[in-house]
């Protein structure tokens, strides 16, 4: 790497002509409605409006479901439950999924721009990861639903009923695949509720359940805010909750959930360490480390956080982890070279700069990216502290943002100790040449998932889910099903 | 009877912390009685501190005991139902006396509780090839799931069925690799402390199992709520008790198990639910080719 600064976006040398993806392509409507029973009805909450964070303008109104709301969805799904779903053979559910499958496909462009615009991430991973992402695990899941006896939970293994879902922001349609495909693989019904923030694909998603004629009540989509959540997760008639989310929120669930039959499963925070060992192929490195920690912005539960490097080869690292950030665009996430999109509230964004300022105060290293920032737009810049110390707030607490905190260790053993010296256990990445190095510290980590010489891959065939406090239970995979049946 | 002259020698019933058998530091101790309400023997009554310290004793046997080769707990858990068949008398008259059951059932309850032991050590090498996954991912990498313990596993142990029901909840944890922190049935305490001294005596290694016995009540509180308890079985809580303890079990996001309102028929052979209920899969990925 040459002169970081002069290799910074928007500086001259790096410059790239505009290359935008057209925002018509998400056919965006003025208003959208929940959708019960088959149908996309008035909710009795009041509207929302959802607005693109990148620009700061208002997309489309919202209509929400309030309590009554609730109700009539769960008593929808539970009739299609009895009546349709759960008596149906599971050759013809799975047909119903594949149909899914494809439909998503075929509307991939469309979905993608609608997410950039609601999300406010990089039209490159919309459209490259999480569309993609999205049709294969409705393609995976439907074909569980004719195989049920074979994935080792005894024959014939029960639906539970009606699930209530709760997902987050950050892969609004992907979350919702990863919800919605092994709830209906297993024949259960589903009421989910989407990110009060980004509604759009999942109503869009209602579309298709429509498109694909899916029987009425089977799914039911309720736009809204936490208190529809809430709602949702404690109503009688949901049999089995699934929330992804923050810890603080999963322990409110699990607490509310205590004393009742209702199973549950939560996929919740993390605070993953990226250690990267001396012989670890450096630029290989690097680029995990980027990817482990700036995709999405950083809003992700996964993330690689925490970088932990060996002494000797530390400055080494943050040298060209400095260079590698220097060139990262963060701008328009409509333009198809656009690495950082924008972050996805005021909220957000204010939890970010808090976090940020505590490491600043607690006495960390700042460095932040040179590149330029658009005008208006909720953006921050790619951040690195150095100097950090295990007791430091950037150290312990999930950031879900684009900023990496980055520790030292002098032995293997001090890396593993330090890597689960947190409460979470989601994931953990692990970089060095060396073979049985890999296979004993992908051993010792507490973590559901660990990316070794690579970061942030999934699949709806690898099952995912975190130790501790990130959660039980599991997404994707044959474990993945288990969630959703009466086992 | 002549030979009934002589005078035997009483045991001091007392907890198993560590490997170790202390009275409670609490210096409680209470009267067990027989099925009929005679005096059996006086029991340390172990206090929230006991308690507290079979939790930091299962820790530090974590990391040993989960790293152990499942083939050689498979043979520890084997060596445990060998040993206690040499007790099989002791225990079944235990049971006779406890639970009140005729000799014969007594005899055949033990009988299925050692095979129990026999049951689980035979599960310890098959949970990953039954639970775990080559994945076939769509892309250039190697991916795998296997199964590994969930950590420290707090039990509440049935109160009724005070050796089957013991052991039925307690070899499952010990299979997976997690650690134990059993608290044994209120009333029926004696056979977990014959259990224990079997345990002591069968190359479990401190700190692995750890068995309380005092009112389960007044410690099941202090278990479900400790934060460095990954896992909560509430079998031996009457179901309208549970909510409170599971909304305690909240605050550190424990797996709490799944397990009926009432207790089981234990003579029926087990599913592995309680073996899945310890276990967290782990999702491996490499690159090939690069």
């Amino acid at each position: 790497m040459a002169d970081t600064a002069e290799n910074a976006p928007g500086t001259g040398a790096w410059d790239y002509d505009p290359a935008p993806e057209r925002a018509e392509l998400a056919n965006l409507r003025a208003h959208y409605r929940p959708f019960i029973d088959g149908a996309f009805v008035d909710g009795t909450g009041e509207p929302l409006k959802t607005s693109n964070p990148a620009t700061g303008e208002t997309l489309a109104e919202v209509g929400t479901a309030a309590d009554a709301d609730v109700g009539t969805a769960v008593t929808a799904a539970r009739a299609a439950f009895e009546r349709t779903w759960s008596t149906m053979p599971g050759t013809e559910r799975a047909k119903y999924l594949f149909r899914i499958a494809r439909l998503i496909q075929e509307r991939s462009r469309e979905l993608a721009v609608l997410e950039t615009l609601d999300n406010g991430k990089p039209i490159k991973e919309s459209r490259d990861a999480d569309l993609p992402a999205v049709a294969a695990h409705f393609f995976h899941h439907a074909g569980w639903a004719d195989k049920l006896d074979y994935a080792g939970f005894g024959p014939l293994p029960r639906p539970l009923g009606v699930a209530g879902q709760v997902i987050p922001w950050n892969f609004p349609l992907l979350m919702l695949a990863w919800k919605i495909a092994p709830a209906l693989a297993t024949g259960n019904t589903v009421v989910l509720k989407p990110a009060e923030t980004t509604p759009l694909t999942a109503l869009a998603f209602a579309e298709i359940c429509q498109q694909a004629q899916l029987p009425p009540g089977v799914v039911n989509i309720l736009p809204g805010g936490g208190d529809t959540g809430s709602t949702l997760v404690a109503h009688p008639g949901v049999d089995k909750v699934a929330f992804t989310g923050s810890t603080e929120v999963g322990k409110l669930i699990q607490s509310r959930l205590a004393g009742t039959p209702t199973k549950l499963t939560l996929e919740l925070g993390g605070k993953a360490a990226n250690i990267v060992f001396d012989d670890a192929p450096l630029d290989q490195a690097v680029e995990g480390i980027v990817n482990g920690v700036f995709f999405n912005q950083g809003h992700v539960c996964c993330a690689g956080s925490r970088l932990l490097v060996q002494e000797s080869v530390a400055e080494a690292v943050l040298e060209r982890l400095r260079g590698r950030i220097t060139t990262l665009r963060v701008g328009d996430p409509l333009d198809k070279n656009t690495d950082l999109g924008a972050i996805n509230s005021p909220e957000q964004l204010a939890k970010i700069r808090e976090l940020v300022a505590s490491g600043e105060s607690e006495g960390a290293q700042r460095w932040t990216s040179p590149c330029a920032l658009p005008d208006k737009g909720l953006f921050f810049a790619p951040t690195v502290f150095s100097g950090v110390h295990q007791s430091m707030r950037i150290a312990r607490e999930e950031v879900f943002g684009p900023v990496l905190s980055v520790l030292t260790f002098r032995t293997p053993e001090e890396a593993v100790r330090k890597a689960n010296n947190t409460p979470y256990g989601l994931s953990a990445g692990i970089w060095t040449e060396k073979g049985s190095r890999i296979l004993w510290a992908a051993e010792q980590v507490r973590a559901g998932v660990v990316w070794a010489n690579t970061f942030n891959r999934f699949d709806p065939t690898a099952s995912f889910g975190g130790y501790k406090e990130s959660g039980f239970g599991r997404e994707g995979g044959r474990a993945g099903l288990e969630a959703y049946l009466d086992v | 009877m002549s030979e009934d002259a002589r005078l035997p020698v009483a045991k001091t019933h007392k907890l198993y912390i560590g490997g170790a058998f202390p009275r409670s530091e609490s210096g409680r101790s209470y009267a067990a009685g027989d099925a009929r309400g005679r005096f059996l023997a006086n029991v340390a009554q172990a206090s929230r501190k006991d308690l507290r310290d079979a939790v930091s004793a299962a820790r530090k046997a974590f990391p040993g005991w989960s790293a152990a080769s499942a083939y050689n707990r498979g043979q520890v858990l084997y060596r445990v139902a060998e040993v206690a068949e040499g007790r099989r008398e002791q225990l079944a008259e235990a049971v006779a006396r406890g639970e009140g059951t005729p000799e014969d059932t007594a005899r055949s309850i033990v009988d299925t509780a050692i095979d129990r032991w026999v049951w689980y050590a035979g599960w310890t090498d098959k949970l990953t090839p039954v639970l775990g996954s080559a994945n076939p991912v769509a892309g250039p990498y190697f991916s795998f799931t296997v199964v590994e313990p969930t950590g420290v596993v707090g039990t509440l142990a049935p109160q009724e069925s005070s050796l089957l029901g013991l052991v039925s909840v307690l070899a499952p944890v010990l299979a997976t690799g997690c650690t134990a922190v059993v608290v044994a049935s209120t009333d029926r305490p004696v056979p977990a402390i014959t259990l224990a001294e079997i345990l002591e005596t069968s190359d479990v290694p401190a700190g692995a199992a750890n068995i309380l016995t005092g009112s389960a009540d007044e410690l099941a509180p202090h278990l479900a709520s400790h934060a460095d308890v990954n896992a909560l079985d509430l079998t031996g809580v009457p179901a309208e008790q549970r909510g409170a303890l599971e909304r305690s079990a909240a605050g550190s996001v424990k797996r709490v198990l799944r397990v009926p309102a009432t207790e089981p028929d234990w003579t029926v052979t087990p599913g592995i639910d309680r073996l899945r209920g310890c276990l967290e899969y782990k999702t491996v990925w490499h690159p090939v080719g690069t």
